[in-house]
């Protein structure tokens, strides 16, 4: 009996993280077929769906594992652009469009996850805040490296070079893919917000199932107390590195999602900033807390292209949603207001013993 | 006395480390039965704890040996060291703060769950058998010191006594054949210490395991071990059975006598 009261509590949050988001494909649905849904509400769904991802991603490291990763946007460009690579040379191949979305998240995916491998293995090892530095470096490094990237493809194949785009030596019918700091040019735009709202899902499973599986219970172990884990008999090293490998990797699937909705995208787009964005989000939502990432992220992308009617005043705005997002979220009291009935009992029950 | 013929579940000889210029624990040579209740007490900063770091590797020993069932655990991590079958609570509590009561036990059985991660992502069947067995594991532990009850609060909204209990009951449920336990009385009532004492003893006959704890209780310590190791300035001063212990004039004077005149 108390065993399936126990799970339906863990459940009761996945599943009303998994409503946020289907209630809000649906509404949007509704919108756009009154109507009502403006041009520029419309190009930013795929960044909204992007960046909770993203949100939900950096929240495993931050919130579940308790480190700090500074270049969460270098794994999402990573997905970016060996998506577009791959959508762009499957064009021939693979005609069906969700197909080749398909490929280019999962291989997106891939990449970002091994660039988490190389990272994570010898800096994971560490006892302390190296991970942040070592992210800081990697975000900066694979911008500059993909800033000299140049690739193009033609009847012999895939080519590339890290000098110009002459020395790629294209056949006639050649057509260049990255060209340097340009970036992707002239990508053919695959992403659907249906396609984005079924990854999301698929995220928050992941996430969701893994946080409350013995390996998630084993990472926030660790991250509590690491000397206590392992003393315990849980390997720390490797679970760390689940956490961060499994985040990078849907960095880059949001970073597949995120490219392949637009016709150029530059690799200063992934700089510092977004990486900082991104843990804004988190923060903003409360570390660890799913729900709160998924909201925050979303308002505060939204946020900027509504406030554009009000031009001068956007700024002023911005930072007051901030300001109310994070005394709402933050806030012991607010915050029990707020979920009343969920989290009430809990607290009496712990008062009482 | 059966006992004695078997082989121990730990054996140290030569066993020592140096901080820097100072000699924290050196020649501690001790050999413990597979279902004895070891006393291990001292002065402040004698170096108990200290030995407890050494046998779970915390510390890596500057020299001597560590025998855990006749195995060398020289090359171990302080993981494998547990999973060997050493476990142990810290004289600091250190409890995983934000999980409740019952997953800080699940932790402890961490390696007793058998399902991988893929089949708790898919929440394939094994996932649901084996949180099933777990959940009821966690449970039966939790009651034997009466907290199954509590299994769904914060390991850190618990009182100071719950806490260090729960910190047994995560030990335990690692499955260990020597349980340390560090100062497991500190700051419990007389009852609450006495409950205590009652539960390693039970806890002792019924998982039939070592237990070696340090304790500055004097009741406590003389009431369950059947034997007694003493160190002061991390040598061995003396060793024996508690009565022998208590008429030691080593001890006396380096110990027992000096808290006496400290009150
Ligand atoms: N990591 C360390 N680095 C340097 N010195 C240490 C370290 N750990 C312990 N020591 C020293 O070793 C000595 C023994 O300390 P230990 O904590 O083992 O004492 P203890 O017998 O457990 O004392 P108490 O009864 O107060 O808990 C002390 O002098 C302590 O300062
Ligand atoms: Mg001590």
């Amino acid at each position: 009996m108390d065993f399936f009261k126990k799970i339906k509590k863990h459940t009761k949050i996945s599943f009303l993280n998994y409503g946020i988001v289907i209630a809000f494909y649906f509404i949007i649905q509704v919108v756009a077929m009154s109507g009502h849904l403006t041009n520029s509400l419309k190009g930013q769904l795929i960044p909204i769906v992007s960046y909770v991802i993203m949100a939900l991603a950096l929240n495993l490291v931050v919130g579940i594992s308790g480190e700090l990763s500074l270049g969460h946007a270098g794994f999402m460009s990573v997905g970016a652009f060996s998506g577009v690579v791959v959508s762009m040379s499957l064009a021939q191949t693979i005609p069906s469009t969700g197909l080749r979305l398909l490929c280019a998240i999962l291989v997106g995916a891939l990449l970002a996850g091994i660039a988490g491998v190389i990272i994570g293995i010898p800096v994971l090892r560490l006892n302390g805040d190296y991970l942040a530095i070592v992210t800081l470096a990697f975000g900066e490094i694979i911008k500059n490296v993909l800033n000299c990237l140049y690739v193009g493809m033609d009847g012999a194949g895939i080519h590339m070079s890290f000098k110009d785009t002459a020395s790629l030596n294209l056949a006639a019918d050649g057509k260049i893919l990255i060209n340097g700091p340009m970036g992707a040019t002239g990508v053919t735009k695959l992403s659907t917000f249906m396609a984005g709202t079924i990854l999301l899902i698929v995220v928050l499973v992941i996430i969701q199932n893994l946080v409350n599986s013995r390996t998630g219970l084993a990472i926030m172990a660790i991250r509590d107390n690491r000397i206590a884990a392992e003393a315990s008999g849980v390997p720390v090293t490797k679970h760390k590195l689940i956490a961060f490998v499994t985040s990078a990797a849907i960095a880059g699937a949001a970073g597949a999602l995120y490219a392949l909705n637009y016709s150029t995208i530059a690799p200063k787009k992934f700089d510092f900033n977004t990486s900082i964005l991104v843990l804004v989000f988190v923060v903003l939502g409360g570390i660890g807390n799913m729900t709160g990432s998924i909201i925050a992220a979303a308002l505060l992308t939204i946020l900027p292209e509504l406030l554009r009617k009000f031009a001068d005043y956007r700024m002023l705005i911005y930072a007051i949603v901030l300001i109310i997002v994070m005394i709402t979220t933050n806030n012991e009291k607010v915050r029990a207001f707020i979920n009343g009935l969920k989290k009430k009992p809990k607290q009496e029950e712990a008062k009482n013993e | 006395m059966s006992d004695k013929a078997q082989t121990p579940v730990l054996q140290t000889s030569h066993l020592g480390i140096d901080f820097g210029g100072l000699t924290a624990v050196d020649e501690f040579n001790i050999s413990i039965a597979p279902t004895e209740i070891k006393g291990l007490i001292g002065p402040n900063g004698a170096g108990k704890t200290t030995i407890f770091n050494l046998l779970t590797k915390v510390y890596q020993p500057s020299r001597g040996t560590i025998l855990l069932d006749g195995k060398d655990t020289r090359s171990m991590s302080p993981v494998q060291v547990n999973h060997a079958g050493i476990a142990r609570t810290f004289q600091n509590i250190r409890l995983f703060d934000q999980l409740t009561v019952e997953e800080n036990v699940k932790i402890g059985l961490h390696d007793h769950i058998k399902y991988g991660m893929f089949s708790g992502i898919f929440r394939l069947p094994s996932f649901w058998k084996e949180e099933k067995r777990a959940h009821e594991e966690a449970l039966k532990l939790l009651d034997i010191f009466g907290m199954a009850d509590e299994a769904n609060v914060r390991a850190d909204s618990l009182p100071y006594g719950a806490q260090r209990r729960l910190e047994i009951v995560r030990a335990l449920a690692t499955q260990p054949k020597l349980l340390l336990l560090d100062e497991p009385a500190a700051g419990m009532n007389p009852s609450e210490t006495e409950e205590l004492m009652n539960n390693i003893k039970k806890i002792r006959d019924e998982f039939k395991i070592a237990v070696m704890l340090i304790e500055h209780d004097m009741n406590l310590v003389m009431g369950i071990c059947e034997n007694i190791v003493v160190v002061n300035f991390g040598k061995i001063i003396a060793e024996g059975t508690p009565t022998q212990i208590q008429n030691d004039p080593q001890v006396i004077e380096a110990y027992l006598g000096g808290r006496k005149e400290e009150d």
